[in-house]
């Protein structure tokens, strides 16, 4: 990746791949695409594709992980090697353990935990393709995927990211769900995850610096890009038996 | 996202059914201040005050007088162990395995229940840490020794049983066999046309979330039995 930093992220209101500061790449959720499975789900966020799997509730090794009085999430984020131009060398490095670590306490929020004592509940979410914002992408994923598998859960996990870019002057603007040139050199870049319909923020991540007032301006224009999400997760839901009953 | 999801509907995680305290948050629901939520992906149920989620996937959790198919994994000093098709084995004591006295001295617990073996059985309790007791002690609980067991998805089990146990009792009627449904997703079918017994089984599995399956359960075992509404076997 010898390319240069460019000389701007975003001129006269548009971005480099032609969306509005507020846009967020065009977005499709399947569920049921692993039958192996007890639940899963793909998430496309434009060129961003991720697979998520779910298996459990189920015995848990090692034991001593084990919970009396509760189950434990565990979720695995990956970047297969063939997700980004350079090849990226297989299994979780450092990146990928700190995002499963994560994953797993934002996805244990959502989940009625001490519903089964013992057990674990495996997520594995796999980065087939990266464009940046994939660890959102993967926990939308993972929350379409644990619905799909039939877990008892408080809610969805809706999440985005958004971030800080520049200008031809140099001025940063904050943008929504953010892509590779804008993860690469961006001025700031931060994820983030809500449950909708209890209106509680479970996940933030920053990358970079933005003040107190670009950050809530920020928030408040991926807040909006999150009902179209929530809305894209619920019909996918329902996708798989409304087919059929007609 | 304020609406109500009527009875009936699909609905999904963190989905408001009713709002007030009048109604009673059920199976699959709980409460958050003023409403009730739904905790699965399923189908509302309201019953008067009580609203209910009926989930369409997910493994099988025990529950208490449930009757089940086990299989036995282990044979232990004074109990057996018990896979039942969900994330938790289940336990069964010696109290539990015969109506009479069983003298460990003399006999090897295996002459009763042996590793391998298929076992009608019912949930005695469930403990809240997820401790299982089961037992053959009650009515048409036993050792199966004939007959085929299926698995099938255990969420689809009540379409399987149908209203009343109108389903099972049709496929009874209709190929003559014997049909035992375990709540934890394993049929036992013996006698009788076993395989087009099976096979609605299976299409019921697959169908379960559509209307009218009774009616298309109907044809194809009018169809493809012998055209003959056989004796009603007793079990």
């Amino acid at each position: 990746m010898a390319e240069e930093r460019p000389k701007y992220l975003i001129k006269a209101g548009k971005r480099l791949d032609g969306r509005k500061p507020g846009d967020a790449r065009p977005m499709k959720i399947e569920t049921g695409v692993i039958e192996n499975a007890e639940g899963s789900a793909m998430v496309e966020f434009g060129k961003t594709k991720v697979v998520a799997a779910v298996y459990g509730p189920r015995d848990i090794h090692p034991k001593h992980m084990m919970r009396s009085n509760r189950t434990l999430v565990r979720a695995r984020y990956d970047m297969l090697p063939f997700s980004v131009e350079d090849r990226k060398r297989p299994g979780p490095g450092r990146r990928e353990r700190e995002i499963s670590k994560v994953l797993s306490e934002t996805l244990n929020t959502a989940v009625f935990v001490e519903k089964f004592p013992r057990t674990a509940i495996d997520v594995f979410i796999s980065v087939i393709q990266a464009d940046a914002s994939t660890r959102v992408a993967g926990l939308n994923a993972a929350s379409v995927a644990m619905a799909d598998a039939g877990l008892p859960m408080r809610d969805l996990v809706v999440s985005t990211s958004f971030g800080k870019i520049h200008d031809e002057k140099g001025k940063g603007h904050m943008v929504v769900d953010v892509f590779k040139p804008e993860d690469n050199w961006g001025m700031a870049d931060i994820a983030y995850a809500k449950l909708p319909n209890l209106d509680k923020y479970v996940l933030l991540q920053m990358d970079g610096n933005v003040t107190k007032d670009e950050f809530f301006k920020g928030l408040e224009m991926a807040d909006k890009s999150l009902d179209d999400i929530y809305k894209a997760q619920v019909a996918a839901l329902k996708k798989k038996y409304m087919e059929g009953s007609k | 996202m304020t609406e109500l999801a009527g009875n009936r509907s699909l609905v999904t995680p963190g989905e408001i059914l009713s709002k007030g305290m009048e109604s009673l948050p059920g199976f699959g629901t709980f409460r958050d201040g003023d409403f009730i939520r739904a905790s699965f992906l399923g189908l509302s149920d309201i019953k008067g005050r009580l609203v209910n989620v009926i989930p369409l996937s997910g493994k099988y959790i025990p529950k208490k007088d449930d009757p089940i198919i086990g299989i036995v994994k282990d044979v232990r000093f004074s109990n057996w162990e018990i896979e039942i098709n969900s994330p938790y084995t289940a336990v069964m004591m010696i109290s539990e395995a015969s109506n009479g006295y069983i003298d460990t001295n003399r006999e090897p617990l295996s002459k009763y229940f042996d590793v391998g073996d298929t076992v009608l059985c019912k949930i005695k309790n469930v403990e809240e840490n997820m401790n299982i007791h089961v037992t053959v002690r009650a009515p048409g609980m036993r050792k199966l020794n004939d007959g085929k067991v299926i698995e099938v998805k255990s969420s689809k089990i009540p379409r399987i049983i149908g209203k009343s146990a109108s389903m099972v009792k049709m496929i009874k009627e209709y190929t003559g066999s014997n049909v035992f449904v375990g709540q934890n997703g394993r049929v036992w079918v013996s006698g009788g046309n076993e395989a087009l017994a099976i096979k609605v089984i299976k299409t019921i599995e697959q169908q379960a979330h559509t209307s009218g399956l009774t009616d298309k359960i109907k044809t194809i075992l009018e169809a493809e039995g012998d055209g003959r509404r056989k004796t009603e076997i007793s079990d």
